[in-house]
């Protein structure tokens, strides 16, 4: 793990995969539990995790070099369900990016079990991840300058799904009526990072 | 509603309400948000009594006007302005005693970008995640003021405060930004990070809550490829393929795939947040604390 100092009060750990920065996520997030790390966010991201408002980052670097990271834990708590209609336009692309049919690729990405990585881009967009490498997509050459809200989407390592409508180049997959962002609900958030997420098809009628 | 509220008569070209923000929320794509000169806030707030995080308004260089229902104290800091109530000149930077139905103009700035509107008791529209603020990157928050809104006031403290004025830095003719190198100063050559640190830049004319965007020499980049996403801080300096250097403001996203070059001292960003299009900016590099 490389401690980078960020500013005065901040600290960013990278760790060489996205794996281990999951796993370091949620320990750090287990340790906030417990009341051994002061810190105001933390916030996971691709390679790395960022420690925000953080007293005296110089000590705690050297703490954190002396951490064993277990690994991410399995199955702590249970799935976010996603209902989705897997209708989005870009699903014939996909599947013939992953060289199966329409509905062997909404049965693929269905059987995946996701969790989030991270969160990022707009308020409540996860970027989940558990889709095997073989089928990791490139965005579209064009990005779009409207997605739904609602539409649930690959790109690179990722699935997301959009909180809002927004400009988007993730291929659209499918379309959940899930809500992904409420302020006014307690949490306001469907997916934070650590959450585990599973995608149930349903009828497309 | 009650008569404890505020008309906006003239919303000018871009007032938002602003507390404190919304920190601790960055895990889930929510930017921390808040008044972009923080300390004129809190100073504001300071004159009307209210606690220095209470919601004001933020104005973006032409003012605004508003005409509250019943008597409150006011005060208008931050960019120095002129400021009339039903025409006539009032002090800025001090309280000022505004009656109901009287109308309170705060014009356009002098110098500077953001002026700031507290009034006593704090603005109270509903706040979302813990703050009142409006986020124009994620659009959490109240709408920017449109003419014709209405927005309620709190309660006023009992015992109004003593000061009768307080002393303001004037917006910078030259911002000088005081910053440490790094995370990713090794995403640059060792000239581009000489020349982040001793040429002069300027304030780009598409700044805005997000960023100080500047203009100047583009900072070339060591090596290729892009970086994974990952946290930025407030004051953080993210450069785009275009080599020109961004300075993070409140608004900013909470995750970026830019490389950051330095981050902004807290102390400078208040000035950042005042200096305007053309103003030439410079950024020395100190060690940490």
């Amino acid at each position: 793990m490389r401690a980078m100092p960020v500013g005065d009060d901040a600290l960013l750990l990278e760790v060489p995969s996205g794996r281990e920065a999951e796993a370091l996520h949620a320990e750090l997030q287990r340790r906030r539990s417990a009341g051994e790390l002061t810190v105001r966010e933390i916030v996971p991201a691709a390679r790395t995790v960022l420690l925000d408002g953080v007293r005296e980052p110089s000590r705690l670097a050297a703490r954190l070099a002396g951490w064993e990271i277990p690994p991410v834990p399995e199955r702590v708590r249970e799935p976010v369900e996603i209902p989705v209609r897997y209708d989005g336009p870009d699903l014939p692309d996909v599947a013939a990016l992953w060289g199966v049919s329409r509905d062997e690729a909404a049965r693929i990405h269905a059987a995946s079990r996701f969790r989030v990585a991270f969160c990022g881009f707009a308020p409540g967009f996860g970027y989940l991840t558990g889709l095997p490498d073989r089928y990791h997509v490139p965005r579209r050459a064009t990005p779009r300058t409207s997605v739904p809200a609602g539409a649930v989407a690959l790109a690179g390592p990722y699935t997301g799904v959009y909180p809002r409508p927004s400009p988007g180049g993730w291929r659209l997959i499918g379309t959940t009526d899930a809500v992904l962002w409420d302020h006014t609900r307690v949490p306001a958030a469907l997916l934070a990072p650590g959450a585990v997420v599973r995608f149930v098809p349903v009828g497309s009628g | 509603m009650t008569d404890r509220a505020l008309s906006v008569v003239r919303a000018g070209a871009l007032t938002t309400v602003q507390d404190g923000g919304r920190p601790g929320h960055a895990h889930l794509g929510v930017p921390r948000s808040g008044a972009l000169d923080a300390p004129a806030a809190a100073l504001v707030n300071r004159l009307v009594g209210n606690p220095p995080e209470a919601a004001v308004l933020e104005t973006t260089l032409d003012g605004c006007t508003v005409r509250p229902r019943s008597a409150v104290t006011v005060a208008v800091g931050g960019a120095p302005c002129p400021v009339t109530v039903d025409g006539r000149p009032a002090p800025w930077g001090a309280p000022v005693r505004v009656m109901g139905g009287a109308l309170l103009d705060i014009g356009r700035a002098r110098s500077g970008v953001r002026s700031y509107l507290a009034v006593s008791g704090g603005v109270t529209v509903e706040p979302v995640l813990g703050s009142r603020s409006t986020d124009l990157l994620s659009g959490l928050g109240p709408p920017p003021l449109a003419d014709g809104a209405v927005l309620p006031l709190g309660r006023p403290a009992a015992v109004l405060p003593y000061a009768d004025a307080a002393p303001q830095p004037g917006p910078p003719d030259e911002l000088v930004l005081r910053v440490t190198l790094g995370p990713r100063e090794d995403w640059f050559t060792a000239d581009a990070v000489r020349t982040f640190l001793t040429r002069a830049y300027r304030v780009s004319s598409a700044s805005n809550r997000v960023g100080l965007r500047t203009e100047g020499p583009p900072l070339e980049r060591a090596r290729p490829g892009e970086l994974p996403s990952e946290g930025m801080v407030l004051g953080a300096v993210q450069v785009p393929p275009d080599g020109s250097p961004v300075v993070f403001l409140a608004d900013h996203p909470t995750t970026g795939g830019y490389p950051v070059i330095a981050v902004v001292r807290p102390a400078g960003l208040a000035a950042a947040a005042q200096a305007t299009p053309g103003t030439p900016v410079r950024f020395t590099a100190v060690s940490r604390r």
